[in-house]
Parts: structure tokens; C-alpha cells; sequence
């Protein structure tokens, strides 16, 4: 593992237990001792702590960065408030997705967050149409989520009892900014904080000594994100998924669509424009497994027990341990979207019923 | 007690062998969520596909650790996938098999061997 990166949390994730992987290109801790299941459940009815700094922080200056922003993304920047964040895709010329990223607008700069397995790819993308693009470098990214997120951190900083969902603000924690936006990727009310490296463990050993607080890995990361229904990239939207075909319409405002006083302007606008005009020919739905048997990505979906070609796949399969069976995403044709439609699952060479059901899971508990 | 590479457990019970995963493979795994059993009175030849094992992070197979018969399989398992992770030389055992030449269980790990075997 010599040529992966670490974060300035690695040091810490080992002292607690960590299980460290290769991720993105980084050794990051993918359970701790609690394990998968009880870091889930850590989650859903306490706090829990995870260390996201593989993802890519990028600031965005200049007057027009919004109008020059909206070039590269379908989504309304120039609309998006001072103090305020909103889920973007990047597309590409054809329609498809190059990424999902996190845009807010904080007074005289836009601050993006992106995956970190698209972080090169989308810094580039970033530096080739836009000007003014400063990839943050010296800053950690950590979250807190879960029901008492919210006193574990106003401990810290009183602040962030003022915050609802979405929103972002600069707050000081002992002499030190950090940048707060109320959001996650649990489903779960929470944070994100970005922090200066240099500060980075002494915030985490912080909230890691409250009694609602635990450090939480990747593996419960992925398990929370799927029940709240939120796409992986790179697994659930891709450069071949459209934003319609991802289910993702309500990330596109009126006023980029048809008809809307910035209607298009976006890389594969005129893809993108037609699916949401006319539907796009399949869509990501959820899906529930009949039988106690997972199905994970890649698992093909058939129309019937027996014959017939595959008519989809599953992208995001597991179990969910708040839902307490198995539960998937994955790709259907329209005509075989509609909630309740039975399909199969082949899973070890049986075909297995699985449901076609509402998105999220579980209900989002977001401060709104 | 005997353990293979694959980290099974075997154990003579009378006329038959009891199988199962060490706790060593249970820990690997993490917490199991679903255990899919062999058919009872299927004949499976070493190495064959007996049972998988899905835990939140993959699915495992269990490997048949030798030329025999399934004669009966742990349907507690399928109702309660956790028992592997609770007690997994225990009550968490998957099936049991008549094997056709029981000398063949001297070919696979004492417990200290295989505590070697994991160190």
C-alpha cells in the first residue's frame, strides 16, 4: 500500500481501532471495532464520526463564478443564496454524469466538495472552463451525523443550533474557522466540517470523548447511503446514466430546463433537455429482495422466473441493518418502474423475487 | 476439532462430521446477514460449493471439505444469520456429513496448527 495517500486523521483512525483499506487512492478505515452493523446502528440513534478528507475541497472565486459554474453543471448556481448548498452533477457532452458534488455559496466564493475518485478528474475539468479554481489542500473533511450530531457539536461551537438543513456558515471552535454546511450522506440529520489539517485531531479527539460519539468506516458510510437512497457514484450514475435515467430530476431547476430564463447552456444539454421532456427509456429505482438474500451490484434483473434477456441490473446491494432485510438500487425500464412491480434477481444461478420500491429506505431525518 | 485452509472447522460427531467457520472467519467476515444451506441428502464431491455465507460486506462460499453426503444442515442459521458471529464453534455450525472414509479428516489442521496458520 505504499503508493496510497493517508489522511491527517490516519494516525488516529489506527489508535481506535480502525480496519484501514485501499479507497480512491487512500488508506481510509473501513470498520472499527464496533463493526459494520453497530456503527449503522451507532448512526441511526446516537452520533457517529467519519473522516471524509479523501474528498476533494475546492474553492471557486471571482465575480461570475456562479455563471461561469452553471456552464459545466444543469443546476441553478446563480440562484443558490449566500449561507445556502446544493447537490450538482457534472455532465458530460452526451448527458451522462461525471460526477455528483456539493456546491455553497459562501459570500464571495463558491465551496464545491466532489468525490475523491473523481477529484483529479473533476479539478481538471474545473481548471479547464472556469477561472479563479483553488483546490483546498491543507484542509481536512469530517462529518457528524446522526440524532445528537447536533449536541455533540454545539458543545463545541454553540453556533450550529442556528443551522437547518443545507445551510453552511463559518463558525469558530477555539480560535480555529471551521466551514459547517448541515448535510451528510447517512440520511440522517448532521454535518460536514471542514478543518484545517493542522486541527483536524484535536477536533475529532473532542468529539470523540462524548458519550454520543463514535468513529464510523466506509462500510457503514455505504450501508447508511443506501438506505437513505443516495447514489454511489460510479455505481448508480456514471457517464453512461442520464440525470433523468438516475432518478435525479429534482436536482435540475426550472430555470435551466426548457422554457427556463438559463435554459440549457450545460455540456449535453440537449440529451439531458429531452429526457426530462420526454422520460428518459429506464430509470434507478429501489428494490427489495423477496428472500432473505442480498443482491449486489451487477446482479442482473429479469422480467419473469424463467427466459428472456436481462432487463437491468442492481448497481448498490446489501443488507440494511435499520431496514432489517436486504435492500438494492438499480436500473429497470420505465414500463417495469411502477411501485410493486415484481421482478427476479439472479443471484448464484437462482432468480429470486425481488420488488420494485420507493427510494429512501428509510425516511430522511433532516433538520429542515 | 479439526480446521482447514479455508477455514472451516470439522468435528466427528458418531458416524458423522460437523462443519462450520472458525472464529477467525467469522471476525473476517463481520456481521453475518444471510447463510444460504446445502439441500439434506445432496452427495458433494470436496471442494464443492456447500453453503454462501453473506455478511454486510460480501458473500463467502463454504466448501465442501470432503467426497461425502449432506445429511442435515442447521436451519437455525436461516433465521438468525447472526448465531455465526456469536458463536461460531458452537451452535453456529452449518451441516453435517457422512463421509466415505473418515481417515480423510488427518489430512487438515490440529487447532494449534492452525492457530499457526492464521498468526
Amino acid at each position: 500500500m505504499t503508493d496510497l495517500n493517508r489522511t491527517c486523521l490516519y494516525d488516529l483512525h489506527l489508535e481506535t481501532g480502525a480496519k484501514m483499506v485501499p479507497f480512491a487512492g487512500y488508506e481510509m478505515p473501513v470498520q472499527y471495532p464496533m463493526g459494520v452493523m453497530g456503527e449503522h446502528t451507532q448512526t441511526r440513534t446516537k452520533a457517529g464520526l467519519f473522516d471524509v478528507s479523501h474528498m476533494g475541497q475546492v474553492i471557486l472565486r471571482g465575480p461570475d463564478a456562479a455563471a461561469q459554474l452553471e456552464t459545466l453543471v444543469p443546476v441553478n448556481i446563480q440562484g443558490l443564496a449566500e449561507g445556502r448548498q446544493r447537490y450538482a452533477l457534472f455532465t458530460n457532452d452526451q448527458g451522462g454524469i461525471m460526477d455528483d458534488l456539493m456546491v455553497a455559496n459562501r459570500g464571495d466564493h463558491l465551496f464545491v466538495v466532489v468525490n475523491a475518485a473523481c477529484k483529479d478528474a473533476d479539478i481538471a475539468h474545473m481548471q479547464a472552463h472556469l477561472t479563479g479554481v483553488e483546490p483546498i489542500t491543507d484542509r481536512a473533511l469530517i462529518a457528524l451525523q446522526g440524532p445528537d450530531a447536533e449536541t455533540a457539536l454545539a458543545r463545541l461551537v454553540p453556533g450550529v443550533t442556528d443551522m437547518r438543513f443545507m445551510d453552511v456558515a463559518t463558525l469558530d471552535w477555539d480560535g480555529t474557522a471551521l466551514w459547517i454546511s448541515r448535510s451528510g450522506y447517512t440520511g440522517e440529520d448532521g454535518f460536514e466540517i471542514s478543518v484545517p489539517d493542522t486541527r483536524a485531531e484535536r477536533l475529532c479527539r473532542a468529539l470523540l470523548e462524548m458519550d454520543e460519539v463514535m468513529p464510523i468506516g466506509l462500510g457503514a458510510r455505504d450501508s447508511l447511503r443506501l438506505e437513505a437512497g443516495l447514489c454511489l457514484y460510479g455505481h448508480d450514475i456514471t457517464t453512461d446514466t442520464t440525470p433523468s435515467e438516475g432518478n435525479l430530476n429534482w436536482a435540475i431547476q426550472k430555470i435551466r430546463r426548457t422554457g427556463g430564463a438559463r435554459e440549457g447552456g450545460f455540456p449535453g444539454a440537449e440529451r439531458i433537455l429531452k429526457d426530462l421532456a420526454d422520460g428518459p427509456s429506464r430509470l434507478r429505482v429501489g428494490l427489495l429482495p423477496q428472500t432473505r438474500a442480498p443482491m449486489r451490484e451487477g446482479t442482473p434483473l429479469f422480467a419473469s422466473a424463467d427466459g428472456d434477456a436481462p432487463i437491468g441490473a442492481i448497481t448498490s446491494g446489501g443488507f440494511g441493518p435499520s431496514v432489517g432485510a436486504p435492500i438494492s438500487m438499480g436500473y429497470v425500464p420505465v414500463a417495469l418502474s411502477e411501485i410493486g412491480t415484481k421482478l427476479f434477481g439472479e443471484v448464484r444461478g437462482k432468480r429470486l423475487p425481488v420488488t420494485v420500491a420507493p427510494l429512501p429506505f428509510r425516511p430522511s431525518t433532516y433538520r429542515k | 476439532m479439526k480446521f482447514t485452509e479455508d477455514h472451516e472447522w470439522l468435528k466427528v460427531d458418531g458416524d458423522l462430521i460437523v462443519v462450520g467457520i472458525t472464529a477467525h472467519a467469522a471476525e473476517q467476515l463481520g456481521d453475518v446477514v444471510f447463510v444460504e444451506l446445502p439441500e439434506p441428502e445432496t452427495q458433494v464431491t470436496k471442494g464443492d460449493e456447500a453453503s454462501v455465507i453473506e455478511s454486510v460486506k460480501a458473500a463467502s462460499d463454504i466448501l465442501a471439505p470432503l467426497d461425502g453426503e449432506i445429511v442435515a444442515v442447521n436451519d437455525a442459521l436461516a433465521d438468525n444469520p447472526g448465531l455465526v458471529n456469536e458463536d461460531p464453534q458452537g451452535d453456529a455450525w452449518f451441516f453435517k456429513m457422512k463421509i466415505d472414509d473418515m481417515s480423510a479428516l488427518d489430512e487438515y489442521m490440529s487447532e494449534d496448527q492452525y492457530n499457526e496458520f492464521i498468526a
